[in-house]
């Protein structure tokens, strides 16, 4: 399920698309990527802590109230601060965090290539 | 409390041995053509001290022993026999010891084993192995002492958390310690075979059963976690790409990349500088984890206490070891420049370094996702969380390729292989698209990523499977690893995909219906077991024309006073069937939670797979 | 000299990366959102006592100090906090306003009658959302307000040190 979420919203990422997804899916998404401030290290959706439980309401009262998901996080992120989010802002603090694994994959095929072509 | 004595001084005798350990050594390095026999025989003296150490303590919580602090922390009287066992493991202290008691049994296990190599080489294994050991001790012995006593002493333990209190989790430490430790004696031995320039296709063979062998332990250690938190934690999930469940992926990650270099090195003495790199990096991403995971600085579900003066401690020790490793490294390794690197475009080598280039790449996602946020809040005090949405965009883009190349790879040989005759491979690929496309359509999931990536994962699925019945017994073990990949990638892919879950408030006789499913709460029963109270629901599951009853349970414990949430599971070959069920704040109602979740079975199934290709490979190996 | 170059800058990042690490030795994992100056939410809920809907914009609006206290009759800290609630309740300055958190209605009522009421105003939070617009995520959490802003956020219990704070803050 976490795996389809991020599928979907990767593909929303590339191409744009308007995700038809019904408003409990969009609940279970916008769960999934928030972390629960009483058990850390769980997500909201995964938790039953007080605090999940209400927060799964709000979430789903503004759902219907007609918010986007980016609207929600806002929402959220201004009331506890960016931790709450599973997924990192893009942003100065996280340039480097998005960044760095792909310059790694850049230089690791740069010297696999000269090596290849060294050799020649 | 003799036990615990008896235990203490065993230690303290264990870290005495070191001393005639090294002095052998050094005499026997340059002095006598053969390997003195003392040095195996102290070796073995060690060891068994260790047992013994090791046995004191479970002895003491066998017989709950109170007046021992590790056992009044983490044990009860009314714990079952096989927890107050596996309690022997479950805390820092006791798990710290394990470490030391797998270290040394390795290193004896080498010694013994390596009989045919280099004399010099086996010496200065053991030595380097000894400094690893020897950190070990003066840890157990000065901040993490496992025998300390109170008195007087208390009459009733502190009990382990029930979180803790399950099979799976009792066995998963010493599994994955296996393979942790294992990474040592690959550490130890390559920098011995550094110093001595020993390097070479004889060293390959050896050191590949090493590497096999921590890497099959490894692999069923992070199986077990998986399974306990599919069970144990949240709803349904079994990986969470929680720090500490990375931190032992990392070195997952280098092993199989450090795998897959060997074998290179094994046919040709190539690719040398790298293979020492991976090696130390193996170890110290190993060391790194039980430094993040005991120094308690991660934020994560699986909690450890924290405790800076022992994270001090296993933090400089890292690092002088970091250190004497890259000061071997950079003083005695000859860089392969003489190597002639003769390999076309065309050649398993080349599909080894693509392997090898993704897997780093995979490393490097896993490594900075996981301490970027430490980083982030020393630096600039910011706090941000780094959870899956983060790993699955930078990962599962890779895979496509991934998949494709370890599809390809295998089937070009050595050196210099060709394309010629291999119409099947294009073939292979348009019918896996092709049965990707129809699957999705048929089940209304049209997304391109999902069917490109399911094409994939069916087209390395089809060409392994080709190879069974073409290559029979050759390369067997490979190919049943990459099959296993194939078909847990596909097993993933489908659980995620095709779930279906339910999540709603209901009290005893109600039910619950939609279109597809109706659940019945038909009952709640409170039973008193050994050390908690069970409260367990009925629930009936109708789906179509099948029925099904499950029975979740609240278990109250008494020590300490925790409420967990015990899942029901019904397993079939097909699809798991999930139910939990979770208290109300003063409500009579309870949350209930059903999921139904295709293919979860064959997702534990393809781990194993995987690592029974490395027990075939280990043990094709013996026999050479 | 290639070698002397990789190898220097390994060992620097190598230090950089122990420093690091030692330093997050010391501080503390568990996040606790940042206790910012911010503008009080606007919200409504129903009154403890007389089940009428109330406005955010009435309660907070004299010149005076107001502390929005989240409880509950099942949350057992709440109950030694209590003791500081009624201790600050003889303050003019101050008026304290309870939020009772998905509570049952009888039981906070005994919890009330056995401990005494130090609140001017109770409202009711029954699923807890209120409690959420105020960014709180546990009970019990307080907040003083003053001039509708929060000048300080308490997470947990209030102590013998925040009821200092209080006093301090509000003479």
């Amino acid at each position: 399920m976490k795996l389809f979420n991020i599928i979907i919203l990767f593909i929303v990422f590339i191409y744009l698309n308007p995700v038809n997804a019904t408003e409990d899916k969009l609940q279970n998404k916008i769960t999934k990527n928030l972390r629960c401030l009483v058990c850390q290290g769980q997500s909201v959706y995964d938790s039953d802590s007080e605090f999940a439980t209400s927060l799964k309401l709000t979430i789903q009262n503004k759902i219907s109230q007609g918010q986007s998901e980016e609207q929600i996080y806002n929402y959220l992120m201004d009331k506890f601060g960016e931790w709450i989010v599973y997924e990192p802002r893009f942003n100065k603090n996280t340039y480097l965090l998005w960044f760095l694994p792909l310059l790694i994959f850049l230089l690791g095929g740069a010297i696999i290539s000269k090596k290849l072509i060294n050799k020649k | 409390m003799i036990y615990s004595s008896i235990g203490y001084y065993a230690l303290i005798f264990g870290l005495a041995i070191s001393l005639p350990i090294f002095f052998f050594s050094i005499k026997n390095f340059k002095n006598h053509e053969i390997l003195d026999s003392k040095i195996i025989s102290f070796s073995f003296i060690q060891l068994l001290l260790v047992i013994v150490s090791f046995l004191g303590l479970i002895v003491s919580f066998l017989l709950s022993d109170f007046s021992n602090d590790t056992v009044f922390n983490n044990s009860h009287t009314t714990k079952p026999l096989f927890y107050k066992i596996s309690g022997t493991w479950g805390n820092h202290e006791g798990s710290l010891l394990l470490w030391l008691l797998v270290l040394t049994l390795f290193i004896f296990i080498f010694l013994v084993r390596s009989k045919n190599l280099l004399k010099k080489y086996r010496i200065l294994t053991v030595l380097f192995q000894q400094i690893i050991i020897i950190g070990f001790f003066i840890f157990l012995i000065d901040s993490s002492n496992p025998f300390n006593h109170t008195f007087p002493s208390p009459s009733e333990g502190l009990g382990l958390n029930p979180i803790l209190q399950d099979p799976a989790l009792a066995i998963h430490p010493p599994i994955l310690y296996l393979g942790y430790v294992g990474s040592s004696i690959i550490f130890s031995s390559v920098l011995a075979a550094t110093c001595l320039n020993y390097i070479s296709k004889t060293w390959a063979i050896h050191i590949k059963n090493w590497i096999l062998i921590s890497w099959i332990f490894l692999s069923l250690g992070i199986l077990l976690g998986s399974i306990w938190a599919y069970y144990e934690l949240g709803w349904g999930g079994f990986w969470f790409w929680d720090p500490v469940e990375n931190v032992s992926l990392m070195p997952w990650l280098a092993l199989t990349t450090l795998l897959h270099c060997v074998l290179v090195l094994e046919k040709r003495s190539t690719l040398s500088s790298w293979i020492i790199i991976l090696s130390i990096t193996t170890f110290t991403l190993s060391m790194c984890g039980t430094f993040l995971v005991r120094s308690g600085i991660l934020n994560s579900v699986h909690t450890f206490a924290n405790d800076p003066e022992r994270g001090l401690f296993i933090l400089s020790f890292l690092f002088i070891l970091i250190f004497i490793s890259l000061f071997v490294f950079f003083v005695f390794h000859k860089s392969d420049e003489q190597e002639v690197i003769s390999f076309s475009l065309f050649s398993k080598e080349t599909s080894i370094l693509i392997n090898n280039w993704f897997m780093m790449y995979f490393l490097s996602v896993v490594i900075i996702g996981t301490v970027y946020p430490i980083f982030l809040d020393v630096i600039s005090s910011e706090q941000i969380s780094v959870g899956p949405p983060f790993y699955h965009k930078l990962i599962i883009p890779f895979l496509i390729p991934f998949l494709i190349f370890m599809a390809l790879g295998p089937q070009l040989s050595w050196i210099r292989g060709k394309l010629d005759g291999k119409i099947y491979l294009i073939l292979f690929l348009i019918i896996s698209f092709l049965i990707s496309y129809l699957i999705l359509k048929n089940f209304g999931n049209n997304i391109l990523i999902n069917t490109i990536l399911i094409g994939s994962a069916f087209y390395l699925f089809l060409t392994t499977i080709r190879d069974f019945f073409k290559k029979k017994l050759q390369n067997f073990s490979q190919n049943l690893s990459h099959f296993g990949f194939s078909l847990l990638i596909l097993s993933i892919l489908f659980n995620n995909i095709f779930s279906s879950e339910i999540i709603t408030n209901l009290k005893v006789g109600e039910t619950f219906k939609n279109k597809k499913f109706e659940i019945k709460f038909n009952d709640l029963k409170k039973f008193e077991e050994k050390n908690y109270v069970s409260f367990k629901g009925y629930f009936l599951i109708k789906e179509n024309n099948s029925r099904e009853n499950l029975e979740p349970e609240l278990r109250v414990y008494n020590q300490p006073n925790i409420i967990t949430s015990e899942a029901d599971i019904k397993t079939t070959f097909l699809s798991d069937k999930f139910i939990t069920m979770n208290t109300v704040q003063n409500e009579e109602y309870f949350n209930i939670r059903y999921q139904k979740k295709p293919f979860m079975l064959w997702i534990w199934i393809s781990v194993v797979l995987i690592s029974f290709g490395g027990v075939i490979s280990l043990f094709k190996n013996r026999d050479i | 000299m290639k070698k002397r170059i990789t190898s220097l800058l390994t060992i620097s990042i190598l230090i950089f990366v122990f420093i690091i690490f030692y330093k997050s030795l010391n501080t503390i994992n568990f996040y606790k959102p940042k206790s910012e100056i911010k503008d009080i939410p606007q919200f409504s809920a129903l009154s403890f006592y007389s089940n009428e809907k109330i406005d955010s914009k009435k309660i907070f609006n004299k010149d005076k100090y107001y502390l929005l206290n989240i409880w509950a009759s099942w949350c057992v800290p709440c109950r030694d906090e209590h003791l500081i609630l009624t201790d600050l309740n003889k303050y003019d300055k101050l008026e304290i306003i309870g939020l009772n958190y998905k509570d049952k209605l009888e039981n906070a009522k005994r919890f009330l009658d056995e401990l005494g009421d130090p609140y001017k105003k109770i409202l009711l939070d029954k699923d807890g959302t209120k409690a959420i617009e105020w960014g709180a995520f546990g009970v019990p959490e307080s907040f003083l307000i003053y001039k509708k802003k929060v000048v300080k956020k308490f997470i947990g219990p209030l102590n013998a040190n925040s009821l200092l704070e209080i006093e301090q803050i509000i003479k």
